[in-house]
């Protein structure tokens, strides 16, 4: 495959990547600041829940 | 691509993550930024490793991991015991667990990339991986919709051994088990082999310092297949083709929830942003130098990265989530999914010199 060909696919591939966050970011519920997550979830006393490959369920 | 408008645009989505959504998300990207230019400037491949060990009997990329995993055991173990807001990578022991891993393993030689390996070779700019990743992506969230049904096969609850022996006696015996793989390596390729390489001994210092990071942070291990599920589930929900509400998996709370917000609030995309970016960080300065594939070696490819997409679902994580992520915060599910994606790549060895990869 030459340069140009790969070059194009490497500028369509990030210009769909980059819609893809936009048209999410703007359909998606506004973020609520003031429930920010600690900084640091080690020692904050606060109950973790993100999505992890690894969960079967809950 | 020029270094300095990429760090601006990379700068201005970190502003932009600290602004609008968390600043431990935007903490998160730069963490993922890391993962990505140590695996993409280390050509830290899982993959690799494997392949030469057994092609060409080089046991470097392996003890490479092995330093890896020994590493980011004695930095989370004592972790997981001191805060009980951290959670291990614990997979269920399953049917699902066996097949899955199986395939995985032996799809990944051929789709030449693991989950991470795509991702940061997407990133650097390799045109079959980039073309896998929104595959991996489908087949990801294919086999979350699946997976209540794989698990009605037969699975055990998921087993700590952090929980279970405290974690000096986990880090002990994960330490013990990974001497008798090194030893087992060694005793194979037979004397005079260099089981060191600097290339992969700082790829497994920094991106085990990384990860831990992401840990410590987070709350959770390094994952990367949950956010690429993730994405496609909100792609196929948006066209009308999938009701998360009667899916047992995507009806879950917590899955629920995430899919109803942004994806830049959840703890495996932003990583996964941040490791494309890397990887891209370092591609400006070392372009990839893929080899040219004909239509063939594109079909079984591409087919090969939808279904190890499936299949990391099915195996409960890829190397980075069940293998890394597992074996390092003491889940025996890390431990099962080694032999079982090692079984599957030699198998996938000889696919791939059959179709000449």
């Amino acid at each position: 495959m030459n340069m140009n060909v790969t070059s194009l696919l490497r500028w369509a591939f990030w210009t769909l990547l980059v819609l893809f966050l936009a048209w999410d970011f703007s359909r998606s519920p506004p973020i609520d600041l003031r429930q920010e997550p600690p900084l640091i979830a080690a020692g904050s006393g606060q109950v973790v829940s993100g999505g992890h490959c690894s969960a079967a369920g809950e | 691509m020029k270094r300095l408008p990429l760090a601006a645009a990379l700068a201005a989505f970190f502003v932009l993550l600290v602004w609008s959504v968390s600043v431990r998300q935007a903490v998160l990207f730069l963490i993922g930024l890391g993962l990505g230019a140590a695996l993409a400037g280390a050509r830290f491949g899982f993959t690799t490793g494997w392949r030469q060990l057994v092609e060409q009997r080089d046991p470097r990329g392996v003890f490479g991991q092995l330093l890896l995993l020994a590493l980011a055991a004695a930095l989370a173990m004592p972790l997981l015991g001191a805060f009980p807001e951290l959670h291990a990578a614990l997979g269920p022991p399953s049917i699902s667990l066996l097949l899955g891993a199986f395939v995985f393993g032996l799809c990944m030689q051929i789709a030449d990339g693991c989950g991470s390996g795509t991702l940061y070779k997407a990133g650097l700019g390799v045109p079959l991986n980039m073309g896998i990743l929104p595959l991996f992506a489908l087949g990801s969230f294919l086999g979350s919709v699946h997976i209540d049904k794989w698990l009605a096969l037969g699975q055990i609850k998921p087993v700590g051994l952090v929980e279970a022996w405290g974690p000096g006696g986990a880090l002990g015996a994960t330490l013990l088990a990974l001497a008798a793989v090194g030893v087992a390596v060694r005793l194979w390729v037979g004397p005079g082999k260099p089981l060191w390489d600097r290339r992969w001994v700082w790829g497994a210092v920094v991106l085990a310092g990384l990860a831990t990071l992401n840990l410590v942070i987070a709350g959770q291990p390094w994952g990367v297949v949950y956010g690429f599920g993730l994405w496609a589930a909100k792609g196929v929900q948006a066209l009308g083709l999938f009701d998360a509400a009667g899916n047992a998996f995507w009806s879950q709370a917590g899955n629920a929830q995430r899919l109803g917000q942004s994806v830049l609030l959840d703890v495996t995309s932003i990583t996964n942003i941040g490791l494309l970016g890397g990887a891209l960080w370092v591609s400006a300065r070392k372009p990839p130098d893929a080899k040219p594939l004909n239509a063939t070696q594109w079909a079984i490819g591409l087919a090969a990265g939808f279904v190890m997409g499936y299949s990391s679902r099915l195996a409960f994580g890829c190397n980075v989530g069940a293998m890394f992520s597992g074996i390092s915060t003491g889940s025996l599910h890390g431990w099962i999914w080694v032999p079982m994606a090692f079984a599957g790549t030699l198998i996938g060895l000889r696919v791939r010199r059959r179709f000449a990869f």
